[in-house]
């Protein structure tokens, strides 16, 4: 019998920490797929953030390091700046890049690294239990933001592909989801350009996953993919911010 | 010394003999932010590296030019970066990372005025943070510090080697006046053999082996403890081989000094003009601040009546002495803060004072 579905070589044949109906193993399974269809396996070097993803390397069948809280950009740069042959991407989450990794995230973009990140957006903070993200969404309540999140005191849900794509080191810049399984075949595409790019050359590529946390939405899985379609993709739009001709 | 030297004496500022003999001793990746006093080692860099084939990277702060240094470790290149003391404070999360995940770096700092701000002006203010580990956790670094600039072309190059055997990040620890005083230094023979050390843990794609894993994360049950174990016996080899230091007259001394860097050599002259009034005053010179000297110290409790410590800070090194000896011998202090360099005329006073 031909076998058509199996798991990713460049996957561990190990059971994952995240909660029930948690996107990041979706998210690891897209990386390990792409890498296996393009043949990188051997060359690439993952980064693994602090945050819920920090075990990735405990998942990943390929070379990987952990980085410091928001670092994984510098580390990158390290790494493909004395290796450009080797394969380099980052996996952050959205305190990792959006809060604590500003200055990492966009001045490695901006020197037009030609690196690979996969940002995961699931707008709370869940490894530490449930606070404000910067990308926490106005009105969402978290365990910071008992009220919800407030403008006037929290200030506004930040949007890093919109951000980013404002810099001229940008090659690529795209928002994608992996709420429901149209988004995400269109996620690994993304995924998959994003690698590409980096194989070919180009530049600075940023994939942006808006994800699901069901744990700290305080939602079923199933609500909380509802959450993403009604209440999160209105705040963060599904596009291609940037590619540059 | 690393090898015959190209018998040509030349003349350079302390940041540029550090950062050449860094590539003279196999570093290929800098990456550092401006602050004074340390800026002429960057510049170099720049212009250097990419004559050479290496990288430069000027960082958008100390945070990221530690973390890229991380990086390019991890990949097996010879990796360096150079501050000064409010920069070194940034980059203590990365050293924490880069003993946790032992890795090899080598680290500058060309200390200036602290706290905060502080000034511009050369100190040795850092030592606590040098020596007692800077960042969280339980981990040393190895400290090297120069005195002289001929020194400092050995210990840059000496500071790579530990740095690869031992896998740790290694501080060279200078001072403003050290980096930016020019003297007369003949550099080793860039043909010489390199010592390079097999990395066999390195990432660089898992090709025909098994994926390798970088961290410090330790979550299992008594992981950490098992691993922070081993640190410390690694710690203890260190401690065993590679302490450093110059003892001057050792034999005769009543009164020891110790101080290292340039407040040592400010003692030296003030040790040669005692001597010629006949006092029988004699120096200790850690050259590794950590591991320090401690038995050389013990050892001489037999023979001095009293030690002497000379630095730029409030007193520092001063503890290490006093756990040194056990309490022996009295320990003295002399020393000046917040950039102020310690006098040879005030040392000479120090002296006779105790020595009354």
């Amino acid at each position: 019998m031909r076998k058509i579905f199996s798991r990713p070589e460049s996957m561990k044949d190990v059971p994952t920490h995240y909660c029930a109906g948690c996107g990041h193993g979706i998210v690891h399974r897209l990386i390990c797929e792409v890498i296996d269809e393009l043949g990188i396996r051997e060359k690439t070097i993952g980064i693994a953030p602090v945050g819920c993803a920090v075990l990735a390397y405990d998942y990943w069948n390929f070379d990987v390091t952990e980085a410091a809280h928001g670092r994984v950009p510098a580390v990158a740069t390290g790494i493909k700046r004395v290796a450009p042959e080797n394969i380099v991407f980052g996996y952050q989450g959205d305190g990792d890049l959006a809060a604590i990794g500003t200055a990492e995230i966009i001045h490695a973009a901006n020197r037009g690294e030609n690196i690979t990140i996969i940002f995961v957006n699931n707008s709370v903070y869940g490894m530490t239990g449930g606070q404000m993200a910067p990308t926490t969404i106005l009105k969402q309540k978290t365990a910071t933001t008992p009220n919800g999140r407030d403008k006037t005191m929290h200030g506004f849900p930040l949007k890093v592909c919109e951000l980013l794509s404002s810099i001229e080191g940008v090659y690529y810049a795209e928002r994608v989801s992996v709420h429901s399984p149209k988004n995400v075949l269109k996620a690994r595409q993304a995924i998959k350009r994003g690698f590409q790019n980096q194989i070919d050359g180009l530049g600075f590529s940023i994939v942006e996953v808006l994800s699901q946390c069901p744990t700290y939405l305080g939602l079923s899985p199933v609500e909380a993919v509802r959450w993403i379609e009604d209440a999160m993709i209105t705040q963060y739009p599904l596009k291609v911010f940037k590619e540059k001709k | 010394m690393p090898g015959p030297t190209t018998g040509k004496k030349v003349l350079m500022c302390g940041n540029e003999v550090i950062a050449k003999s860094a590539i003279l001793a196999g570093c290929r990746f800098y990456a550092g932010y401006p602050i004074t006093p340390q800026n002429e080692l960057p510049a170099y860099m720049s212009r250097r590296m990419p004559e050479i084939g290496g990288v430069f990277i000027q960082a958008e702060s100390e945070l990221s030019a530690i973390n890229m240094v991380f990086g390019a470790s991890l990949r097996g290149v010879r990796a360096m970066t150079s501050s000064s003391s409010p920069g070194i404070s940034l980059k203590q999360e990365g050293i924490s990372y880069l003993a946790g995940c032992e890795l090899p770096a080598v680290i500058v700092n060309m200390m200036r005025g602290g706290p905060g701000l502080g000034n511009i002006a050369p100190s040795q203010a850092d030592y606590f943070q040098a020596v007692k580990g800077g960042g969280h956790g339980d981990y040393r670094t190895i400290v090297l510090a120069p005195a002289y600039l001929q020194e400092a072309i050995e210990l840059t190059m000496l500071s790579f080697e530990l740095a690869d055997n031992y896998r740790m990040p290694v501080i060279l620890l200078g001072d403003g006046i050290l980096g930016q005083m020019m003297e007369p230094v003949e550099f080793p023979h860039p043909n010489r053999p390199s010592n390079n050390t097999k990395k066999d843990w390195i990432l660089d794609g898992c090709k025909d082996r098994a994926p390798r894993i970088i961290r410090s994360l330790l979550l299992g049950e008594g992981e950490l403890e098992e691993f922070n174990n081993k640190l410390q016996q690694k710690y203890l080899l260190i401690k065993s081989r590679e302490t450093r230091c110059e003892i001057l007259y050792g034999e005769d001394s009543r009164v020891m000094l110790v101080s290292y860097g340039t407040s040592a050599r400010i003692c030296k002259g003030a040790i040669e003009k005692l001597r010629q009034r006949g006092m029988k005053v004699g120096l200790v010179r850690p050259i590794t601040l950590w591991p320090f000297p401690e038995k050389e110290l013990l050892g001489l409790t037999k023979d001095v009546d009293s030690f002497l410590v000379v630095e730029m800070s409030c007193g520092q090194m001063i503890e290490d002495v006093k756990l040194s000896i056990e309490c022996r011998k009295p320990v003295h202090f002399y020393g000046r803060s917040g950039g102020g360099v310690v006098l040879e005329s005030e040392i000479m006073r120090a002296v006779e004072d105790i020595y009354a």
